[in-house]
């Protein structure tokens, strides 16, 4: 027998490699088949194609039901071009109204396209009128290859509120790290009401799976669509804004820096906020958002910055309010008490300027909004060591009093962006200043130094003021379709101090009403109550005023600030004073709406760069 | 004379192996279900029986092959034996006039058309040569340590490759060097297979790290780096198979590994130089080292070793070369498979789409008709070169082991024919046979799983295309029928 040959024992090595061979082909189909998920996903992804079905955004309505964003539908022409297969193109160009030149230039301008396939739908024209879609569409069956999709694109109804609407854009790599619903090219709210609601108004994107090929060509529906979900709507929004008081405030600051904001004091409900100088929202829709949006950018008055939120100033004497309150509280002053003021506050060699030389209690104190009582108010109460221990305590609890109003800390407002602002503690004193004394801090006692805060939180403190002690945090939107709101909106947050010692304050910012700093906005028809401030800074002073009105059963309190705007009275009573009559009365009598156009006219120059605030 | 036939014939069916024949029916109907998975249509639904399709064809072509089967089975077996240097004749002859005859198909010259069909005269020239081959090394006085016969043997190997490669069809060719493993069976020194295998592992590793930095000298190539060690690896390898004395072994530990590391060290911290040079400079000392030893104690084993670490130097030299020489689209198959070329959307695009649709399959599979990369053609050839996704797709690992254990099983049953022949000539045809099916197994599904080179060759019983098909039977069959007549030789002699 020839089989027992020399080398017979050769049979063993080779069959040795056949097994060899399939076991590490098993090992490696192992590896490829059962530890790793990631080939199963990118089959999928491969194979079906995902058609997202967008829903339609939420749209967003003012206080009395004012349709302010909505969405209209936009036409697309696509082309498939390897289904152009007997297309008569002068007829095409005839129907929709272009030149032959046009036709090739875009047909070869598609084939550079990221993700051109001529297999797929590749954008041909885009944004067509309703008129040229329905025209279009009759005709399209005679053209192979083309295809119109349907699509939303964010409409405003008035050139107002853009800081607040904000505006929708694609989404960035971040948007798709944070939240794994967007895919690139999706949208998303950017800022303002439309970045903060982004889960509410959004809804629910549908999906409807379709087989295709390697070429892209779409093979049918998977499974007659049976894992195909519909697009669920996104939710309305309804603002507390109410528009046209909102496009009041926005006349009225035409030419000038700064904000106003309003706020329901019952609801904590902001009816308007307006930050100027302030843009179109339909400058952020569709294509020329980008190119506008830097453009807006590089705009030194910084149009983009929501000042009511973003914006940090010194809130002057508009914050003795709240030095008042506090002394009071803590048994400082008595609504008696009164401090002599020799033109202001003078100690050693300090002196803080004031504008008269008197002896005054509380209320004419606040009318006349004395600086010397506030100052001598804080610098008995830093310097109370009977009832503080070290001045370190007593600022904190001073602290503590801010906070409980509302300053310090963002106010938790549904815009993105917040402000906190600045109340300066003891910490913050031993840190920056070493040794210090009442003396070397006092100008916090009339809203100056370290003092900060953001339009809104002076809208607030009036709001408080004028709730008598209590502050629902301000928000924009007043009701979500469907949902119940943020507990957060409708609580009520108590400061420390006692309803009654409100009542003092609200009397004195009667009393400036009717007889000191702001009575240009006294009126015969209800009771305004205000006090103005005039913010020192490195420029020319900033106009600054905060009051509600009426002064029984408050339906309105409103901040203004006007940044270089000189005395409280020049700019933000009057103002404050038309916002006030337009929500209260509904419209302005003969007399304001002549003063509403003189100041929508009056604008202040402003020199940049210069370290403006 | 009659029943003489008849009594030969009726002990065929006796003493046919049936176990081969059951894996091979398995394989072609598996094979078939592959096919319609691969060419289904989910647009028009599938008639696998419709002529118009592959599926149906492929039918058409395994019908025609078992009846090719039954006729090989019914020819008496001598005659292969006394053909097979007319039949290698005539296939060197119709490769040779291949090229000219051709109608272009991507690039290959390998189609003639006859009718409406075309065949592929390549697929069938194996055994044809295979049977040559068994002819002549079974010649009683053939011994293949004889440098003329193991030359000639080599030749009508390389006869038909270069052939074939002309008709450009390098992946056709390739499979030739699968009668390397049948050599290696019939007495063709282990060495010879080994420095095969190290010249591979040579242009891999060479090629594949050659651009990449070793421990961050970015003036060191890995790739040469690490061909120098394995030269001096397989080196003391060789010395301690062949030799067996400790001394130059030792010797070789010490002052090779023991520089080159001295050498990477100096560099690294001292003065950076590229370790490369050194290598060189200790290989080539080695290489002198082991001739001097060779000429003092007459010991030809020292010699060899010299030379093999020497001619593995200059191999790895020269397959820089090599890779410069090759046609575009074969050194980026090379490239992508190595790594070196992340191309998704063309050479590696194969071998991505390949390990996706196999990845998907999971346990069991989506199913019969249910894949998705393969049906909706993200897969490219996948009714023949990648066929083998499909099965991975829809079938899983559960069937792609079956699949795999089968081909297993073929080729370990083939190697228990071969050995029971009771003549070379039956057995070396038999390894002949099972070489070739190892091979094609081992690139076809090696590709598909991203481990070996994208060289385009059939998956035998699965793969498309009726010349594959027959070619492969006809090989099978003509085996089987020699292992049926083996007991009538003793017999009648």
């Amino acid at each position: 027998m020839g089989s027992d040959h020399l080398y017979s024992n050769r049979k063993y090595v080779l069959g040795g490699v056949a097994v060899g061979i399939i076991v590490v082909y098993l090992i490696r189909l192992f590896s490829l088949q059962l530890m790793s998920e990631d080939f199963k996903r990118n089959a999928d992804s491969n194979a079906f194609l995902k058609r997202i079905q967008y829903p339609a955004r939420g749209a967003i309505r003012d206080r009395n039901g004012e349709l302010m964003v909505y969405n209209q539908p936009s036409y697309d022409i696509m082309v498939v071009k390897s289904e152009m297969k007997g297309l008569d193109t002068l007829d095409l160009c005839r129907s929709l109204g272009i030149e032959r030149e046009w036709f090739d230039q875009r047909m070869e301008d598609i084939t550079k396209l990221v993700g051109y396939s001529t297999y797929t739908q590749q954008p041909f024209k885009n944004q067509l009128s309703a008129e040229e879609f329905s025209s279009f569409q009759e005709k399209l069956f005679r053209f192979p290859g083309f295809y119109i999709q349907k699509r939303n694109i964010r409409q405003y109804a008035f050139p107002y509120a853009a800081h607040i609407l904000g505006d929708v854009g694609e989404v960035n790599p971040a948007d798709i790290e944070a939240d794994d619903y967007y895919q690139s090219g999706d949208y998303i709210g950017k800022v303002g009401v439309e970045r903060s609601y982004e889960r509410e108004l959004r809804g629910e994107k549908g999906v409807e799976i379709l087989l295709r090929d390697a070429n892209g060509r779409i093979k049918g529906s998977y499974q007659n669509g049976k894992f195909d979900r519909a697009p669920v709507p996104g939710k309305n929004l309804t603002l507390s804004i109410d528009i046209e008081l909102q496009a009041l405030g926005e006349r009225l600051m035409k030419g000038k820096l700064g904000s106003i904001v309003a706020i329901e004091p019952a609801t904590g409900e902001v009816l308007c906020m307006v930050s100027s100088p302030t843009y179109d929202p339909h400058l952020m829709v569709g294509k020329l958002r980008g190119a506008n949006n830097h453009e807006l950018s590089l705009d030194p008055r910084k149009p983009l910055l929501n000042r009511a939120i973003m914006g940090t100033y010194p809130p002057g004497s508009t914050f003795k309010t709240s030095q008042a309150l506090t002394f009071l509280q803590e048994g400082i002053i008595t609504p008696q008490t009164a401090y002599s003021c020799t033109g202001g506050f003078r100690f050693g060699g300090m002196k803080v300027g004031c504008h008269g030389v008197h002896t005054l209690a509380l209320l004419p104190a606040i009318g006349t909004s004395c600086n010397g009582y506030f100052c001598w108010g804080l610098y008995y109460m830093l310097g109370n060591r009977k009832k503080y221990k070290t001045i370190q305590e007593a600022l904190t609890t001073w602290k503590d009093y801010m906070v409980s109003m509302g300053f310090g800390y963002a106010l938790g407002v549904d815009l993105p962006g917040e402000k906190r602002g600045m109340i300066p503690n003891a910490d913050y004193y031993d840190k920056h200043l070493g040794r210090w004394n009442p003396l070397s801090v006092i100008s916090i006692a009339i809203g100056q130094g370290e003092v900060t805060l953001t339009p809104l939180q002076i809208a607030n403190l009036g709001a408080t003021i004028a709730n008598r002690g209590y502050y629902i945090t301000p928000h924009i939107v007043k009701e979500v379709q469907g949902e119940p709101l943020d507990t957060l909106y409708t609580t009520k947050h108590y400061t420390h101090v006692d309803a009654r010692n409100y009542e003092y304050v609200v009397e004195g910012m009667r009393r400036a009403v009717t007889g000191g700093t702001c009575h240009t906005a006294n009126n015969p028809w209800y009771e305004v109550c205000g006090k103005t401030g005039t913010a020192q800074n490195r420029g020319h002073d900033h106009s600054v005023f905060m009051g509600f009105a009426p002064k029984e059963h408050p339906q309105i309190a409103v901040a203004v600030y006007v940044e270089n705007g000189g005395w409280g009275a020049t700019y933000g009573v009057p103002i404050g004073a038309l916002i006030m009559e337009k929500y209260i009365r509904g419209e302005l009598s003969p007399q304001s709406e002549e003063q509403a156009r003189s100041f929508e006219n009056r604008a202040i120059h402003y020199v940049y760069g210069n370290g403006q605030r | 004379m009659a029943t003489v036939r008849d009594r030969e014939r009726g002990g065929v069916l006796r003493s046919l192996d049936w176990v081969t024949i059951v894996i091979y029916l398995t394989l072609l109907g598996l094979g078939w279900m592959s096919v319609c998975g691969a060419t289904y249509d989910f647009d028009q639904g599938g008639n696998f029986l419709d002529f118009g399709t592959r599926s149906g064809m492929q039918l058409v072509w395994i019908a025609t092959s078992l009846i090719l089967g039954t006729v090989l089975l019914l020819v008496d077996e001598r005659l292969y034996e006394n053909f097979s240097y007319v039949l290698y004749a005539l296939f060197v002859v119709l490769l040779f006039v291949t090229p000219f005859l051709a109608h272009d198909i991507k690039g290959s010259l390998s189609w003639i058309k006859i009718g409406t069909f075309s065949i592929q005269p390549a697929e069938f020239a194996k055994f044809a040569t295979a049977l040559c081959i068994a002819k002549y090394m079974s010649a009683s006085d053939y011994n293949i340590s004889r440098w003329w016969d193991f030359g000639l043997t080599c030749f009508l190997i390389l006869l038909p490759m270069v052939l074939i490669v002309m008709q450009k069809e390098t992946g056709s060719a390739l499979v030739y060097a699968a009668f390397f493993l049948m050599l290696y069976r019939e007495g063709m020194p282990g060495s010879v297979l080994f420095s095969g295998v190290a010249a591979v592992v040579y242009f891999v590793v060479g090629v594949r790290f050659a651009a990449d930095p070793l421990w961050e000298m970015p003036y060191v190539s890995l790739g040469q780096f690490t061909v120098f060690l394995l030269i001096m690896l397989f080196t003391i390898g060789l010395l301690w198979v062949y030799t067996q004395r400790f001394k130059p072994i030792l010797a070789v530990i010490v002052y090779g590994l023991g520089g080159t590391l001295a050498s990477l060290l100096f560099a690294k911290y001292v003065i950076p130089f590229n370790v490369v040079w050194a290598q060189l400079g200790i290989t080539m000392a080695m290489v002198v080292y082991l001739l001097f030893l060779g000429i003092r104690h007459r010991y030809g084993r020292y010699v060899y070793v010299a030379l093999f670490a020497l001619a593995s130097v200059g191999f790895h030299y020269s397959s820089g070369l090599m890779m410069s020489k090759l046609k575009d689209h074969q050194r980026t198959r090379i490239e992508v498979l190595l790594g070196l070329k992340d191309d998704p959307r063309n050479a590696g695009y194969n071998v991505i789409q390949a390990k996706i649709a196999i990845g998907s399959g999971g346990l069991r599979g989506k199913g019969f008709l249910n894949g998705t990369q393969t049906k909706l053609k993200y897969v490219p050839e996948q009714e023949t070169d990648f066929i083998f996704c499909t099965v991975g797709e829809e079938e899983g690992f559960l069937g792609c082991s079956v699949v795999l254990g089968l081909f297993l099983l073929l080729i370990l049953r083939l190697i228990h024919l071969a050995e029971r022949q009771p003549y070379a000539f039956g057995r070396i045809y038999g390894y002949c046979v099972l070489s070739i099916f190892l091979f094609h197994v081992f690139i076809n599904v090696g590709m598909v799983l991203g481990l070996t080179p994208v060289i385009g060759i059939p998956l035998p019983f699965f793969s498309y295309g009726g010349s594959s098909l027959w070619g492969f039977t006809i090989l099978l069959f003509i085996f089987l029928r020699m292992d049926a007549g083996r007991n009538r030789f003793v017999h009648n002699s």
